[in-house]
């Protein structure tokens, strides 16, 4: 294989892993019945949460436990609103990333005020078990929560279809009237849900922070949270579906750098786009073949 | 026994009018902490807030300045909303707009402002309502969420921005990332001399004026609202369900375009990256305050502007970062729509 192509796939790994963070917890929250657009805020608040924990204590494994409890309140928040009072779960969600994006910002202009430069910290290093092996060395030269990110797929997978409480999860996605007569408390394991996505949300934003790299910008997100909602629908809210989705999509955007660098006569512009219409592309080839859960965007009344 | 008991029903008039104020203290007090944490009185920073800049008469047109663009996106938003189409790719559709807007600006030079203006306006609704299209076609051919991709083309039209800039349009004169400055006959004139209100804020109050008309008053306001409530049913009342989504998400777009002609021929005078803080997301705030109603979102989005204005003044007075402004919006947001649930119960004797 030649050093281009390893590259390639190295960096796929990487770009994939805030998305696959992300998009497994969107699913958490859709097979539950919950839409959450609050994804690009809670990436954000995750990201800037981390990133000030961590530069703080100097401890970059606590700024990503921070980011998951940050991550973990915004849950509890757009369960309030969607679970708790049944309010439109579309603008109750973008409501949240709005609101999280203004208090990421305000506490940055508190805590560094207006730095001509972004303030940077030594982030995280990589693991390389294979160390200068050819071939395998670089490929697995990788951050430990990429690790973490994709052992997290059999995880969830299994935690989704092997277990009670993944069961719970999709029975309230699908039917809570029903599961609601079986004994399933909805309104509860809704809650759970939308308490575990919010934790992934937040550890997806402070892995960019945190480790890809070491500073937090305006533009760290960038709708990387849009596209994870949209990776949920194209994986067809299958965890290892959504797998491939991240990878297909990393895959572009890692191409796209490597494009810019080969001096093709084309604006870069062109190559950061390409990732987004490829998603819609793959949007509209999924179609109506989408199986959306049967509750999702629907509150749950008791009555 | 309590002697008094909670029942669903609509809960009465007085009751719901006082939401928005109940919204607005809630709001003020949960967004004190944060200007205590920035070393400000709460109660100061809030004059400097909400009376401050309605107290000269510069700034209170100021405001208007500013709920120019707010109401051309608020309405966009609830246009589309009404009809049920999620349309939250106003922001982009505003981009749009303005790179007509930009482009038009520079080829209509030499032709009079009567004939080249109009023009500019058709253009940027046009421009609109073509970055309105994909989705809506996608939604309505091929039942793909309009959600996601409204949201991903935000995010495309602002790269396109980004290579014109930085590309054919960077201006010649300055080399900066902005468009050629626009013709001076497309430029919008001034409405009161001195200030910077200019001819859009006409065109969203009429834009306010005839969604109210539409919606209330027409066969195709009648259809979006049927499709809006349940389109199972509209579908069975014999609506073309499709085809009103269509235009509903195409005007939308179109609506959200003319904001975009209104920053670069009002206020820039140049195609610029960072033309809209975010106008296309603050109107669906503007538009569920509002309750998707005409009214209501023209107060809405003068009430924004407000807290915009407000937000620079704090933010020059007192030092409180200037993204307060954007905290108490969203929290006003949340908080009203939690408050709305209250609408649907009332108090009864037992």
């Amino acid at each position: 294989m030649d050093i281009f192509l390893i590259g390639l796939i190295a960096a796929t790994l990487r770009v994939a892993t805030p998305l696959l963070l992300g998009t497994l917890g969107e699913l958490f929250a859709e097979r539950a019945g919950i839409l959450n657009l609050g994804i690009e805020g809670t990436m954000f608040f995750g990201a800037f949460v981390g990133f000030v924990v961590g530069g703080a204590t100097g401890s970059l494994w606590l700024g990503v436990v921070a980011a998951i409890v940050a991550g973990i309140l915004s849950g509890l928040l757009m369960a309030l609103l969607s679970v708790q009072l049944g309010v439109n779960q579309h603008v109750s969600g973008l409501g949240i990333t709005l609101l999280l994006v203004g208090l990421s910002l305000f506490g940055f202009r508190l805590v560094y005020g207006e730095p001509r430069v972004p303030p940077a910290i030594e982030p995280f290093g990589r693991l390389s078990p294979f160390g200068q092996t050819p071939i395998l060395g670089p490929l697995f030269d990788q951050y430990a929560l990429t690790y973490i990110a994709f052992a997290l797929v059999p995880v969830v997978w299994w935690l989704l279809y092997r277990t009670s409480f993944g069961l719970q999860i999709r029975a309230v996605g699908e039917n809570p009237e029903a599961a609601d007569a079986a004994g399933v408390n909805v309104f509860l394991t809704r809650y759970l849900a939308l308490v575990v996505a919010g934790g992934l949300m937040g550890a997806a934003g402070a892995f960019l922070s945190l480790a890809q790299l070491g500073a937090f910008t305006y533009g760290i997100i960038a709708g990387r949270g849009w596209v994870c909602i949209a990776l949920v629908i194209f994986g067809n809210w299958d965890p290892v579906r959504v797998l491939w989705g991240a990878l297909l999509f990393g895959g572009v955007f890692a191409l796209q750098l490597r494009l810019q660098i080969t001096g093709l006569q084309l604006p870069y512009e062109t190559f950061l786009a390409l990732p987004y219409l490829v998603t819609i592309l793959a949007l509209a080839i999924a179609g109506r073949n989408a199986a959306y859960p049967a509750a999702l965007l629907k509150p749950y009344k008791r009555e | 026994m309590l002697g008094f008991k909670i029942e669903r029903a609509a809960a009465p008039i007085w009751m719901r009018s006082l939401i928005p104020v109940i919204a607005i203290l809630v709001t003020f007090i949960l967004t004190a902490t944060l200007v205590i944490m920035a070393g400000a009185n709460p109660l100061e920073a809030y004059r400097y807030f909400l009376i401050a800049p309605l107290s000269s008469q510069v700034s209170a047109l100021e405001v208007l300045v500013k709920s120019t663009p707010l109401l051309l996106t608020g309405a966009s938003v609830a246009f589309a909303f009404a009809a049920g189409y999620w349309n939250i790719g106003s922001e982009g559709q505003l981009y749009a707009g303005a790179i007509a807007a930009a482009w038009l600006g520079i080829i209509l030079e030499g032709v009079p402002s009567v004939v080249a203006i109009p023009l500019m306006l058709v253009g940027g609704f046009a421009a609109g309502v073509l970055w309105a299209l994909p989705p809506a076609l996608l939604k309505v051919k091929l039942a793909v969420d309009e959600v996601v991709t409204t949201l991903l083309l935000n995010s495309v039209i602002l790269f396109i921005v980004s290579a014109l800039l930085n590309g054919p349009w960077r201006d010649p004169v300055s080399g900066w990332p902005q468009s050629p400055e626009i013709a001076a006959s497309t430029v919008f004139p001034r409405l009161i001399p001195r200030s910077r209100l200019h001819l859009g804020f006409i065109v969203a109050l009429l834009t306010i004026a005839a969604l109210w008309f539409i919606l209330s008053r027409t066969a195709l306001g009648l259809k979006m609202r049927a499709a809006g409530l349940g389109q199972e049913a509209a579908r069975f009342a014999g609506v073309n369900v499709e085809n009103t989504i269509l235009t509903a998400a195409l005007v939308s777009g179109g609506i959200a375009g003319l904001a975009g002609v209104g920053e670069v021929a009002g206020i820039h005078f140049h195609l610029i990256e960072a033309i809209s803080p975010g106008y296309g997301y603050t109107g669906i705030i503007i538009a569920t305050l509002g309750g998707l109603h005409a009214v209501g979102v023209g107060l809405a989005a003068i009430f924004i502007g407000l807290i915009d204005t407000g937000a620079q003044t704090v933010s020059r007075a007192l030092g409180v970062p200037v993204y307060l402004g954007d905290v108490v919006q969203a929290t006003l947001l949340l908080v009203t729509l939690g408050l709305f649930i209250l609408q649907n119960y009332r108090i009864k004797r037992a």
